[in-house]
């Protein structure tokens, strides 16, 4: 055990590697701070880089309809108004120049064929216009590469794979972060006159997820602990079409790309269902016939006729991800699911398969590699998995400045841009938007600061007698059995659908967890150890779960990404409330918050533009 | 459904040796789910590198019965049902712990290799023609397999020397930028020593992305540090019209 | 203790489980067979009594093609004194300095490596970067092996002219009006410049000539014939191994077939042409 540490000083020390946190330490250090990188595994393999289908942004080089305007209402529908308006504005206005600004870098986004070489854009649930930003169905690996490459010749020091276990703080603001190298399992002190939390979401918490181990809730627990508010803990997105067979694959996504490419989703009785299920505030928005909806896409998506000019509307299966998920849930509990558990998402027969290998060749190998399916023979099977939080750390839209002086948060783990449910795409722009933001302002906050602040060195070691209590333990479990146990608490008590027993049931399931984790016991030594990795993520992430449950207990109504058996629809006394969850001494605090709403003159701006509809507004705010 | 009978390397920098681990199997396992099934079930301490169980983040990385593969990307399945299955960590590199190895090298090249750089007053309007080429490249996932496999690397150790084939995919990307307006060529012959290179095309048999790295990136390559140090008349042509 | 396995070197060190060491073993084979079999073809161009064994009437032997016969060739000492002697060099060192056969034979022959993922006998190793620079001189013999396209077509186009008054003893077109036919031999001929001309022209200094040295800017707009040009390079580069292999055998099997017509051991057939009055215009001209 070694207690002797390393030690380094940052300007700014931005933890999460992933395109948040890459974005914010390019800012911080064109802004001439001394930056550090920290992130779990190596450089470029954050979790950004799984994202597939693209980035959203107002570019209007397809439909010059668009508008950030449009982009911004798109949001807050989608959203179900449980946005921070002034996030969701900020993100619509800046997105256009970040994506152009990623071009520049290097990043090579796929082109229109009209012959103006623009960049290409396409469709995703829940955008009026086509508007996703895009590189085949490896958008992410685009971003992530593209800003590692500007990364690191602009002079930002990168410790890879070494994990933040504690915030440090002086007084009331941060003063730095301590962690250890997973290879060696060497103690290290980062001393920072400012922090970018961006380590992503919380897939990890879930039995069914999307997500790479990496998405364990670290930055939601560390936060917490060091005294930041989370807000939308609530709100989790599962998206729609996971893979469901066979087992070993199960969760892992099928991009939404598949139905924006013209996939279909249907049950075991060959039924289109998607009809059935068109929510009142998408009404008139969506296709109601199949032949309506087919033709729509013959037009649009194979003859690439400007869809202005088409009557038709879109098919249903292009609505917002939380509409999909919860139709699908249904057909599924209702026993027209598929022999594994799922629906049928079917391209095959809307696509010839020259056509599907070219727009979706990682989905083709995926299938084909892991599944032994040929998608453009068959149909796949899918069902929902835990794929997005939109919940995180309650920041200043501004500055991305938590109430933590010194503490700035973007990307998954940052609150407020999203509201109940995120759009497909709005992922990727919110990463480059509010990461170059919180990047700003960490620089500008640092540059107040003349001197570091102090951190108490007489605390470290008792931090790393903590880290190494699971090695001092004997007789007690492996950590993979509690976090196994876990996942299936969560999946049950705060799943897609909620009722306040079972949550009840849940948070006292936590609590028994809790005993276990103390006893946690990892063998080996502390080199490359993930056994032990995994012992020390069960804090954060129990932290998380429990934030979770808590919340969603405290929202008594249905919305978005928050669905309660026991309270459907939305309720007008919650519409313009968000829950926040504090610590307050070793108890967890739950409070309800007024929601800042979007300012009248803006409102009255956009429904004259007809771009927003007084009833739908009335019927989200549980007014109708 | 059986039993799955793997033989994984456990070690470190002091040296090592295989293990044999018997594990129930499961229908539509791949190779990582057996480690990861080990790690849960035998040997919590087990070292391996993993993040997106989809062949889109190349951490996966190792010898599988001695062939460079993805872990996450190699179903069980292919394998008779009885055989005895070798998983060791990437020879080319020094080891950290079992199948995780010191791929810091890597970052290291790259960061020798200057980045994209826009001629100034460019038109960023071009035809998706224009960056197919680009956009192959651009696949990489950097599993660095094909560096693991590239023979210049692994067994004649020119590390100082060489930059691998992952990066001469790289420099292809930028060179073939079309409006990259640097000129990476002496870069390549001199400090990256394209001229190691016997374009045995290994490296584009691992590739997991299948970029056709030999023949798309390297060639091309070679045949650019051709046109600069070594064809007569076409230095002369250069020389003449002002290149 | 024991030896780790993962720090052992040497020739064939592998943990691959399968037949790693077929391939090398099937080129060894393949070009040490074409090697023998061309050498010996080139050193007899002769049968006994003066008999060409090089061409058969109309039908030239690839490997005596462009034929020339000088005086001072036959100062050399006899069994090299070759017509061979002046055309070999040129498709040797373009299949010689082909980026493809290089691969092969650095694989099969200098076992370096044999295999992937196999391990060699770690000499100093320099690429090519020192002794094999020469290598970059691929282009140029490309620019020799255009030509033979064109001269091989030729022979094929020749192929199709039959000397009215028939062959003679030594196996030389008997002088005299030639008449329009198609032969096997023809065909064969005519395929082997195909299969020449889709080696050839898959080559990858000639893809780089075309457009692969652009950086393709605005390809489309500014440099149509050029785009379009590489494209076809592209797409039967793809298949370069293919074309270089067949290619191969096909140029050892059309001097084998013309060689047997011109020993006697098999007849050619020869179909003649549907419209054979224009064979006889044709051939007056010649
Ligand atoms: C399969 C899939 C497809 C998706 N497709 C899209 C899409 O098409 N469009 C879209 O907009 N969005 C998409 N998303 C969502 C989007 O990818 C993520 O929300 C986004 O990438 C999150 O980025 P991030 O920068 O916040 O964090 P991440 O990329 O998750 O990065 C987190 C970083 O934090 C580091 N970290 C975490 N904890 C610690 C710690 N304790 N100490 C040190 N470092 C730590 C990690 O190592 C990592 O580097 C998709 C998501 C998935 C799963
Ligand atoms: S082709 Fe060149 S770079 Fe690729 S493996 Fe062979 S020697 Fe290495
Ligand atoms: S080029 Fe292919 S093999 Fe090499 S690092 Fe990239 S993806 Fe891996
Ligand atoms: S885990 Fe990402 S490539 Fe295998
Ligand atoms: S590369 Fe094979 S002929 Fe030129």
């Amino acid at each position: 055990m070694s207690d002797n540490y390393q030690s380094f000083e940052y300007d700014v020390l931005v933890i999460g590697a992933g395109g948040a946190g890459l974005r914010a330490a390019i800012e911080a250090s064109a802004a001439g701070c001394k930056t550090g990188l920290v992130c779990k595994s190596l450089l470029g393999k954050a979790h950004t880089v799984m994202a597939e289908g693209g980035i959203a942004a107002a570019l209007a080089t397809v439909d010059s309809r668009d508008s950030w305007q449009q982009h911004f209402v798109d949001s807050m529908i989608g959203g179900n108004l449980g946005n921070h308006w002034r996030m969701a504005q900020i993100h619509a206005q800046q997105s256009p120049d970040r994506v152009r600004e990623l071009e520049k870098w290097g990043a090579v986004f796929d082109r229109t064929n009209d012959g103006k070489g623009n960049i290409n854009v396409r469709h995703f649930g829940g955008h009026t216009y086509k508007r996703l930003a895009h590189v085949g169905d490896r958008t992410g690996l685009e971003l992530i590469r593209t800003l590692q490459d500007k990364g690191v010749h602009s002079g930002i020091e990168v410790h890879m794979e070494c994990t933040i276990y504690s915030l440090m703080k002086d007084g009331d603001r941060i003063a730095g972060a301590y962690g250890y190298f997973r290879e060696t399992g060497r103690p290290v002190l980062f001393k920072a006159k400012s922090i970018v939390i961006s380590t992503g979401g919380i897939g990890k918490l879930y039995f069914i997820n999307s997500n790479s181990w990496e998405c364990a809730g670290d930055g939601f627990g560390l936060s917490y602990l060091a005294g930041a508010e989370l807000a939308d803990m609530e709100y989790i997105q599962f998206h729609p079409t996971g893979m469901v067979w066979p087992p070993s694959v199960r969760g892992l996504l099928i991009t939404e790309g598949v139905r924006g490419e013209g996939g279909v989703l249907k049950n075991n009785q060959g039924e289109r269902f998607m009809f059935k299920y068109i929510p009142a505030k998408y009404q008139g928005k969506y296709a109601e016939t199949e032949a309506e909806a087919d033709a729509w896409f013959k037009k649009v998506v194979i003859d690439g006729v400007k869809e202005e000019t088409v009557k038709e509307r879109k098919p249903p299966e292009l609505m917002s991800r939380d509409v999909v998920a919860r139709a699908l849930w249904n057909e599924i509990k209702e026993g027209r699911g598929t022999e594994h558990g799922g629906v049928y998402l079917d391209i095959a027969s809307h696509r010839s398969a020259e056509d599907i290998k070219k727009k979706l060749p990682s989905m083709y190998h995926q299938f084909k590699q892991l599944a032994d399916v040929d998608i453009t023979k068959v149909p796949m099977e899918t069902g929902p998995t835990c794929h997005y939080m939109m919940g995180g750390v309650k920041v200043d839209p501004e500055t991305q400045m938590s109430n933590v002086p010194g503490l700035f948060a973007a990307g998954e783990c940052a609150a407020g841009m999203h509201g109940s449910n995120r759009l497909g795409g709005n992922s990727l722009s919110d990463l480059v938007v509010f990461g170059k933001l919180a990047g700003e302002h960490a620089a500008i906050y640092a540059k107040k600061l003349r001197d570091f602040p102090k951190i108490d060195e007489s605390k470290l070691a008792g931090l790393n007698k903590e880290m190494n209590q699971p090695f001092e333990n004997q007789g007690g479990e492996v950590s993979y059995k509690i976090l196994a146990d876990l996942q299936h608490i969560m999946e049950k008590g705060a799943g897609m659908f909620r009722e306040e027993p079972t949550m009840d049931q849940c948070l006292k399931d936590l609590e028994g967890l809790k005993e276990r984790v103390k006893k946690v016991t990892a063998e080996g030594n502390r080199m490359f150890n993930p056994g032990w990795h995994v012992a020390l993520d069960l804090r954060n992430m129990l932290a998380v779960g429990e934030a979770i449950v808590r919340a969603a207990k405290e929202r008594k109504e249905s919305r978005g990404g928050h669905t309660r058996t026991d309270f459907t629809g939305y309720s007008k006394d919650f519409a313009k409330k968000r829950v926040v969850v504090r610590q307050k001494g070793d108890k967890m605090e739950v409070v309800r918050e007024d929601l800042p709403q979007i300012p009248k003159e803006l409102e009255a701006e956009l429904i004259n533009a007809h771009m927003l509809k007084p009833e739908v507004l009335k019927q989200l705010r549980g007014e109708a | 459904m059986g039993k799955v009978h793997m033989r994984v390397y456990r070690g470190n920098s002091e040296g090592g040796q295989l293990k044999d681990y018997n594990v129930q199997a499961e229908e539509g396992m791949v190779v990582l789910d057996v480690i990861h099934k080990i790690q849960a079930t035998q040997s919590s301490d087990l070292a391996c590198r993993w993040n997106c169980k989809a062949g889109k983040c190349g951490s996966c990385s190792a010898e599988i019965n001695g062939k460079p593969r993805l872990m996450c990307m190699t179903r069980m399945n292919e394998f008779k049902e009885d055989e005895i299955i070798t998983v060791m960590p990437m020879k080319t590199f020094p080891i950290m712990k079992d199948l995780a190895t010191d791929v810091s090298f890597n970052y290291e090249i790259n960061k020798r290799i200057p980045p994209f750089t826009p001629v100034e007053g460019a038109d960023w309007h071009w035809e998706q023609e224009d960056v197919d080429r680009v956009q192959e490249f651009r696949k990489c996932i950097e599993c660095f397999l094909c560096q693991d496999t590239c023979h210049v690397l692994r067994d004649h150790d020119k590390m100082a020397k060489f930059a691998g084939p992952r990066f001469f995919v790289r420099i292809a990307s930028l060179e073939m930028h079309p409006i990259d307006a640097l000129d990476r060529t002496a870069l390549l012959k001199n400090e990256h020593g394209i001229g190691l290179c016997n374009i045995t095309k290994c490296c584009t048999e691992v590739c997991p992305e299948s970029i056709h790295i030999t023949d798309n990136a390297i060639i091309p390559l070679k045949e650019r540090v051709v046109d600069k140090y070594y064809d007569p008349l076409r230095i002369l042509w250069n020389k003449v019209f002002g290149k | 203790m024991a030896m780790d396995v993962r720090t052992k070197r040497g020739l064939g060190v592998t943990l691959r489980k399968d037949a790693w060491w077929l391939e090398p073993l099937f080129y060894q084979c393949l070009f040490g067979g074409f090697v023998v079999y061309a050498t010996w073809a080139a050193l007899n161009p002769y049968g006994p009594n003066g008999k060409a064994y090089y061409e058969y009437g109309p039908y030239l032997s690839p490997m005596f093609s462009p034929f020339f016969n000088p005086d001072w060739l036959h100062k050399l000492p006899a069994w090299l004194a070759t017509p061979a002697l002046l055309v070999l060099w040129a498709p040797a060192g373009f299949r010689g300095t082909c980026y493809y056969y290089r691969k092969a034979y650095y694989r099969s022959i200098f076992m370096d490596p044999p295999g992937c993922a196999v391990g060699e006998s770690c000499v100093k190793y320099q690429g090519e970067s020192k002794f094999f620079i020469f290598q970059n001189i691929h282009r140029y013999f490309f620019y020799v092996a255009l030509l033979f396209i064109f001269v091989l077509s030729w022979d094929a186009i020749l192929a199709m002219m039959w000397p009215v008054n028939g062959i003679g003893p030594d196996n030389h077109s008997n002088l005299g009006p030639k008449e329009f036919g198609v032969g096997v031999g023809t065909i064969v001929m005519a395929l082997n410049a195909y299969l020449l001309g889709g080696y050839t022209l898959g080559c990858h200094a000639f893809r780089h000539l075309v457009g692969g040295g652009l950086d393709f800017l605005r390809v489309k707009k500014n440099n149509p014939i050029r785009f379009a040009l590489w494209s076809v390079v592209t797409k039967l580069n793809e298949r370069h191994m293919q074309w270089a292999l067949v290619s191969m055998l096909w140029v050892g099997f059309t001097d084998f077939y013309i060689r047997m017509c011109a020993m006697g051991v098999w007849h050619d057939v020869r179909f003649f042409g549907f419209i054979n009055k224009i064979g006889h215009i044709f051939g007056a001209a010649t």
